[in-house]
């Protein structure tokens, strides 16, 4: 069994299913990446995967233990941080206020954490007292992705972390993503920038259509003739 | 000479009453921008609210005034004010559990928030009415001034005094009492800063494991307390009556709105834009004018922009103009969706 | 109208004959007149509310400028106090219009970065200049017989005219108004209402030159002439014989409600059917269509500003109408009985109970919640005094919760728009979607 197993999901707005029989997997240490054209429903896969949209068929079981039912807000103490992709930090309070904020339901001593936020993330502990609002984009994504560590998560998951931030950033930030999966986070994203995405993924979770069409290592999908011919332009 | 009797002038009548007057608009204010920026409704009960912590505080100030209770110089109602502080905060916990959580979990629009704060206002006014009655009530005892004017002038050799009321004093040094520890509250403590976060960013704030009922309850409770105390204020500075406390809504939407929603540094900064503007347009500068210019030119006519009558048009027009030149408010606030 | 809301107006029905039978005819009949306006006022508000989602918290100002102008159309001109200031306020409001029209003149004239200041500048100037000319007259006109008139007078025209005319200040001072507070965020629109709301009961009580402030204005004409009057009251007379009553004059009071009832029936069912057209109309589709979604409605090309400004502007016209009817029912313009709690909220407690964009829900609200306002005092007193009993006869407490009862009628319509709200939100009879 994989660290995260969401299994056979199929679930949507309303009475129309936006992902059918959709499964998604991520091991300990790990960088998975869901890809797909718009509309394929990534989103709703990463939604439906922390709980924020009901599933009516399949189960989410998380290191063993079936969270299916369980609610977000809940979810985050058993060990689950979202990244959301927009409005994902609190733009009226400063950096270090914000990475609080993330560790707002832990009781013990976050120093340390955010001592391992700020090595991960140089710039803000340069920026700590700025308010989050003033940061360029990629800090942005940096203080929303450190907010999120600061929970301890054992299963990281961002959506789309990169839009809108230029190429050199975007680099910058997967590197950093790298980082995290090294030190035993499992990693779960959601990426319109696919073939860079690709590149640093150990798994790789093709969608068309609400539903898996390639499931793969993030290598194998790349050297995929057919998936370079329909999703990365060659 | 002539200059410092104008500005002895102007401080007496213009810039004490104005203070005082702010700090007391500053208290409701920051409640409504409170609820405002945590619960995203424009709180029509705010009003009744105040008045029914007032109410409280004066009740019990009666009580120990018949056990013969005092602790002059400073007024009873101070003693009483804990009580009114405890029976607003009681007001806002019940009204959140019957009233507002219902809503808040149906996820309404902020109309139909606003309109069960009119249902509220409605009950709230027609209990103080039945318990106290409409009838005003003077409630000040204690020693009325600091410094009469007429111990200014003897002090001073002016021709204008300065007289400062005990309870200008008084409202003015609660209020910053107040306002400091709410602002040390927010910015220092754990809850006062998820109260931020919430008001920043609700979703994010429930996946960072924030808990929204707690966050909640803490604004009405701070709301209540500051309510109670801004009414308290008011009625031992001038009168308690209940009517004035839905005429009272108007300057302290004033100043939230100016301030910027959800903006407590804000809400102050625009309770005091407010208080001034009230004042200084309806005061009648003749007196002051005439100490400024050469002997008799002052007009014969009072130089009053508009009557006290209207003062309430003062902090319509500030609200007409904010909501016209910059929605959000001197510090950005919220847009919060229509 | 579905077969409940025809069982809500039969119940309705039978609550005002049972008044009429157990409590006295007089009474039913007043409060029959009274329900007739609310429902009226109800109504406007339900074109606001209901067609358009318009929050407006200042019914209460809007009625009080329909009362204002019932007063002004219907009274005689005070001739003396014509010759004293008339002249200066005639001046006075000249010089306000070309204020106006130098400011308009000057803010296209000068570069955009000028503007607010001379706007503002030309303002305090103009303020100044016309206070020359206005504070002397108005102290002139005041000064005129102040015991019983300080005022202008009106302009001695038949009272039923300012039905009519009452409507157009209304729709005058709204568009105004919603020129200024329409397309910003629904509850601004309610507190920049409520606030403007204050501040016409302001002008009304203290601008004494105009109204006689809060020394009101009494004895307004009638709106019938006396002869028809005397037909009708001669003829219920007749009808009180019949039936073996020989009280002539309570005979003749029901006569003169009996008359204004008929106008105010004539009133709603014009309005009533307008408002009925107007709801089934395209026009009323589109309205509805932007209340239940303004952004898409907004992106479909419908200018939803404007949409707006010509509900709000209906509406408070329609509430200006019921406010001239309401004075020329009382025979008197009593500014200080204008308070929101009476004039604004229980006219939304109407259409809520109602049933927010049904008309006939309005109407029902407007008759519902009158019945209960004015019966929750008799019922209030009586219910007090026997729960209060067992503390004695004169107990102080007894006494104070006795004279306060009447208050808890605040309490009632409170606990009324919650229930409503929480357990039948879309109200009594509600809107066919």
């Amino acid at each position: 069994m994989s660290f995260l197993a969401a299994t056979h999901m199929t679930c949507g707005y309303g009475g129309a299913n936006i992902i059918e029989d959709c499964s998604i997997t991520v091991e300990q240490g790990e960088i998975a990446v869901v890809v797909g054209p718009n509309g394929a429903g990534k989103s709703t896969a990463m939604k439906a995967v922390f709980g924020m949209l009901e599933l009516k068929e399949g189960s989410v079981v998380l290191d063993g233990q079936d969270i299916t039912s369980v609610p977000p807000q809940d979810r985050v103490p058993l060990g689950m941080a979202f990244v959301p992709q927009n409005g994902n930090v609190f733009v009226t309070m400063t950096v270090e206020e914000n990475l609080e904020m993330g560790a707002f339901i832990r009781n013990d001593d976050i120093t340390p954490t955010m001592e391992q936020v700020y090595e991960l993330f140089p710039i803000l502990y340069e920026k700590r007292n700025q308010l989050a609002g003033e940061l360029s984009g990629g800090q942005r994504q940096q203080v929303a992705v450190g907010r999120a560590l600061m929970t301890q998560p054992k299963l990281l998951m961002l959506d789309e972390p990169t839009a809108g931030v230029s190429p050199v950033v975007m680099d910058d930030l997967f590197d950093r993503i790298i980082d995290v999966a090294r030190t035993g986070i499992a990693v779960l994203m959601v990426e319109q920038n696919a073939r860079q995405a690709l590149e640093i993924a150990d798994h790789g979770f093709v969608m068309v259509q609400g539903k898996n069409r390639f499931t793969d290592t993030g290598e194998a999908l790349l050297a995929n003739p057919e998936v370079r011919r329909s999703f990365l332009g060659g | 000479m002539e200059l410092l009797n104008a500005i002895a002038l102007l401080t007496n009548f213009v810039l004490i009453p104005a203070t005082a007057y702010g700090a007391q608009i500053a208290l409701g204010a920051l409640g409504v921008t409170l609820i405002f920026g945590i619960l995203r409704f424009a709180n029509f009960s705010h009003g009744e609210v105040m008045s029914f912590g007032a109410m409280a505080a004066i009740l019990f100030t009666w009580f120990l005034q018949g056990q013969g209770v005092s602790i002059h110089p400073l007024p009873t109602a101070l003693l009483g004010l804990p009580v009114g502080i405890l029976a607003a905060i009681a007001v806002t916990l019940i009204a959140d559990r019957v009233v507002f959580r219902y809503y808040r979990q149906q996820r309404v629009t902020p109309i139909t928030l606003a309109m069960a704060s009119i249902g509220l206002l409605f009950v709230l006014a027609g209990l103080v009415r039945f318990i106290i009655g409409p009838e005003h009530q003077n409630i000040a005892d204690g020693e009325r001034f600091l410094i009469t004017a007429f111990e200014f002038r003897e002090m001073t050799g002016l021709d204008e005094g300065i007289g400062i009321r005990q309870t200008q004093a008084l409202t003015l040094v609660i209020a910053v009492i107040a306002m400091v520890a709410l602002f040390w509250f927010l910015q220092k403590t754990r809850a006062g800063k998820a109260m931020r976060a919430y008001s920043d960013n609700v979703d994010l704030a429930l996946l960072s494991g924030i808990n929204p009922d707690r966050v909640v309850m803490i604004a009405w409770i701070i709301t209540g307390a500051l309510a109670a105390t801004a009414a308290t204020l008011y009625s031992l500075d001038k009168v308690y009556q209940p009517f004035i406390f839905l005429q009272i809504l108007l300057p302290i939407f004033a100043a939230t709105i100016l301030g910027g929603i959800g903006q407590p540094v804000g809400a102050v900064i625009g309770a005091f834009v407010v208080a001034y503007s009230e004042v200084m347009v309806t005061y009648a500068f003749r007196r002051f004018i005439g100490y400024l210019g050469p002997a008799d030119w002052a007009p014969e006519s009072m130089v009053q922009l508009m009557s006290t009558n209207y003062k309430f048009a003062v902090s319509f027009i500030i609200l007409v103009v904010v909501l016209l030149v910059r929605p959000t408010g001197i510090i950005r606030g919220k847009v919060i969706e229509r | 109208m579905t077969s409940r809301g025809a069982l809500y107006f039969a119940i309705m029905a039978a609550a005002l004959l049972a008044t009429g039978i157990f409590q006295s005819w007089n009474v039913a009949f007043g409060i029959i007149g009274m329900c007739l306006i609310s429902a009226i006022m109800a109504l406007g508000l339900n074109i606001q509310w209901g067609y358009g989602g318009l929050l407006n918290f200042g019914v209460m100002g809007f009625t009080a400028l329909g009362a204002v102008t019932a007063m002004l159309v219907s009274v005689p001109p005070v001739t003396e106090a014509w010759e004293a200031g008339g002249a200066g306020i005639m001046l006075s409001l000249a010089l306000l219009v070309a204020t106006v029209v130098v400011i308009l003149v000057a803010r296209r004239m000068v570069p955009a970065h000028l503007r607010t200041p001379v706007t503002v500048v030309l303002v305090i100037l103009g303020f100044f200049f016309i206070r020359v000319f206005y504070v002397p007259a108005t102290e002139r006109i005041e000064a005129v017989n102040p015991a019983e008139t300080g005022f202008l007078g009106g302009f001695g025209l038949p009272i039923l005219l300012s039905w009519v005319l009452g409507g157009l200040v209304a729709a005058g001072a709204a568009w105004l108004i919603g020129k200024v507070a329409l397309g910003l965020r629904a509850d601004y629109l309610a507190i920049a209402t409520l606030g403007i709301s204050e501040i016409i009961i302001a002008i009304i009580k203290y601008e004494d030159w105009m109204t006689r402030g809060v020394r009101n204005v009494t004895d307004l004409p009638r709106p019938v002439p006396p002869e028809m009057e005397l037909w009708v009251a001669e003829w219920f007379v007749s009808i009180a014989t019949f039936f073996g009553s020989d009280d002539t004059r309570a005979a003749i009071a029901l006569a003169m409600k009996s008359i204004f009832i008929v106008l105010f029936l004539i009133v709603l069912v014009v309005i009533f059917w307008f408002s009925q057209r107007a709801l089934k109309s395209p026009w009323g589709r589109m309205m509805r269509a932007i209340r239940d979604n303004r952004d898409a409605a907004a992106a479909m090309g419908k200018d939803v500003t404007s949409r707006h400004l010509q509900v709000f502007v209906l509406g408070c016209a329609v509430v200006g109408v019921a406010g001239a009817m309401l004075t020329t029912l009382d025979g008197q313009l009593t500014p200080t009985t204008y308070i929101p709690l009476r004039y604004t909220f229980l006219i939304w407690v109407m259409v809520i109970l109602g049933g927010s964009g049904n008309n006939w829900g309005a109407i029902l609200g407007g008759f519902i919640i009158w019945f209960v306002w004015v019966q929750a005092e008799p019922f209030g007193h009586w219910f007090i005094g026997n729960v209060t009993l067992v503390m004695g006869e004169d107990h102080w407490l007894r006494e104070h919760m006795i004279s306060g009862a009447v208050y808890m009628r605040y309490v009632l319509m409170g606990v009324i728009l919650l229930t409503v709200m929480r357990f039948a939100p879309r109200g009594l009879i509600p809107e066919r979607s």
